[in-house]
């Protein structure tokens, strides 16, 4: 931990600033965070009256459970497609802004504000385009032969869902490269151009990896979006189904929870939620110390 | 840019200009649907030309009574998301301050333990530890009410992180000089810090305000009260018909509504926006 040479004396002053946030930090994360650990080795009988202390029984039983497994791959799934559509559009986006001399503050302004869109709003409007009733995709699908039916394809589901959250977080990867390319000094590039690199040349071997910093932050941070943020778009449009196909990990827990009522597996969901988190925290923080470097 | 190739000019603009419709597709349909009568959406496929309605439709839904779905007003709800948003933003902002000005400027026993008490913050999203938190909320009787909607949200890691930074950066010499001339650590903070971290505050608010507006979840299993729901959890209430059609004009008037104030916020705060987005991730 950095510090300051020059301080202040008080005694009781820094506890007093400090209280508010952990107070807070105390009743509203630590305390619940240890009750769902304690609640992940018991187990509530059908009418709540009895639990039984069962260790590690839940979290065996989890990763035996089909449904469980089923969500852990449907939450890759979605994770990594959304990284990759968001984080491609973004990119090729923000390589054309990056030519852009005065009309880039304009494409800018154009392009970032759907950060500012809620994802559950984000779920409501795709969920309006590609209704297949009234939708105007469907019916443009239709006109070639699709049949588009989110509410009962799988596989249209999922890519309805990824589409949505791409949409929202395209904006942020788009802010992230544009910062990064800006980054890249020009002399580099503009030695590669005299010695004959075209432009498509030039991005393999030059701005692309000068770029991998950001590259591999954003990634991060997409995947931390597409765990925890995109409850709003899962249970605006699919509701974590059709049959399963879409319940990412975060909404199985809520729905475990608070719909099925089955408070140890929910608990031990929660944990292993948590371990996950913890992972990218790290992951995310080491590499803010040390980037990804040539 | 390195060379002036024509065809490259051309292809650049051609995508970000493809980019910024497709980025703005969905909300024109929203719009667009805003704009007509319940019974356009009858012949099959939602209009793509704005109606005549909007008028009408707006001042409905803002009144509210519409129908079963949305029988609140939606002033109402807009109110409770602004409420909710300034308070999460105005408390998360006080308390990191202040904390972030106990850890840098003083030496006290357990200083490092508060620190990484709070960095733990960040790695508890509320949707993660959703049903204890939920408890701990129903025993102390904060369900239906603004403090249950905005209290546990306020802790924050990243903005007591980012306040350190930024007063670690702070030189030395002023707190000399503010102790030779006699002043205490709270005039120190009110006159010198406060006035110096003005713009990150501003910057962090932006952020802050539209983290607290877009919150989802949340809203939903706090408030069963409808007089309590915000704009963006009641959303879904609306779009729940057991039979008959969504009335979509509603609806998606409702959708333009919810997004129009972080949306404004963004656009026209671009410069702290931007700011507060790059900083935040550090």
């Amino acid at each position: 931990m950095q510090n300051k040479r020059a301080i202040f004396g008080a005694k009781g002053l820094p506890y007093l600033l400090l209280a508010p946030q952990l107070i807070i930090t105390a009743i509203f994360f630590l305390w619940p965070a240890g009750q769902a650990i304690w609640q992940s080795f018991l187990r509530e009988d059908a009418f709540g009256i009895k639990t039984t202390f069962v260790a590690l029984e839940n979290y065996r039983y989890l990763f035996h459970d089909p449904s469980y497994l089923n969500s852990l791959k449907v939450t890759v799934v979605f994770a990594l497609s959304t990284a990759a559509l968001s984080m491609g559009a973004a990119l090729i986006l923000a390589l054309a802004v990056d030519r852009m001399l005065r009309s880039a503050r304009l494409y800018s302004t154009l392009l970032i504000w759907p950060y500012a869109v809620a994802p559950a709003i984000a779920g409501v409007l795709w969920w309006f385009m590609f209704n297949p009733t009234i939708g105007i995709l469907p019916y443009l699908l239709e006109a070639v032969g699709y049949k588009w039916n989110h509410a009962l394809d799988r596989g249209n589901a999922m890519t309805l869902v990824v589409i949505a959250s791409a949409w929202k977080q395209i904006s942020y990867n788009f802010l992230f490269f544009v910062a990064g390319l800006q980054a890249i000094p020009g002399s580099l590039r503009e030695a590669a151009a005299i010695d004959g690199a075209g432009p498509v040349r030039r991005f393999w071997t030059i701005t692309l990896p000068l770029l991998s910093p950001t590259t591999f932050f954003l990634l991060v941070v997409t995947i931390v979006y597409t765990m925890f943020d995109t409850f709003g778009v899962i249970d605006a449009i699919t509701e974590g189904g059709p049959a399963q196909s879409t319940n990412i990990l975060v909404y199985k827990v809520y729905q475990d929870g608070f719909v099925g009522l089955n408070l140890g597996s929910s608990a031990a969901q929660s944990v292993v939620l948590m371990g996950i988190v913890i992972l990218l925290t790290v992951i995310q923080f080491r590499f803010v110390e040390r980037r990804v470097n040539y | 840019m390195v060379e002036n190739q024509r065809w490259l000019n051309v292809l650049a603009h051609a995508v970000l200009i493809l980019g910024v419709i497709v980025v703005a597709l969905p909300v024109y349909i929203a719009f667009v649907a805003s704009t007509h009568e319940s019974g356009a959406f009858m012949s099959g496929v939602i209009p793509m030309l704005p109606g005549h309605n909007m008028v009408e439709t707006y001042s409905a839904v803002l009144r509210g009574g519409v129908s079963s779905q949305i029988s609140q007003p939606i002033w109402l709800m807009l109110g409770n998301s602004m409420i909710m948003a300034l308070m999460i933003a105005v408390g998360k902002i006080v308390i990191s301050i202040t904390s972030a000005f106990a850890i840098v400027y003083f030496r006290f026993p357990c200083r490092g333990l508060a620190f990484w008490m709070i960095f733990i913050t960040l790695m508890l999203p509320v949707e993660v530890r959703i049903l204890p938190t939920y408890k701990v909320i129903a025993d102390l009787g904060m369900l239906n009410s603004y403090a249950g909607l905005s209290i546990p949200l306020i802790a924050s890691a990243t903005a007591t992180f980012l306040f350190r930074q930024v007063f670690l950066t702070m030189p030395d010499e002023l707190v000399e000089a503010a102790r030779i001339d006699g002043a205490g650590p709270m005039k120190f903070f009110r006159d010198i810090l406060l006035p110096l971290s003005k713009t990150n505050i501003a910057a962090l608010f932006v952020i802050l305000f539209i983290y607290g507006w877009n919150q989802y979840l949340w809203p939903l299993l706090i408030t069963t009260d409808p007089s309590y729901t915000t704009i963006v959890s009641g959303i879904k209430r609306m779009t729940d018909v057991q039979d008959g059609t969504p009335m979509w004009n509603y609806i998606m008037a409702v959708s333009v509504l919810a997004m129009l104030p972080p949306v404004a916020v963004v656009v026209f705060m671009q410069r702290l926006f931007v700011k507060g987005l790059i900083e935040t991730e550090k």
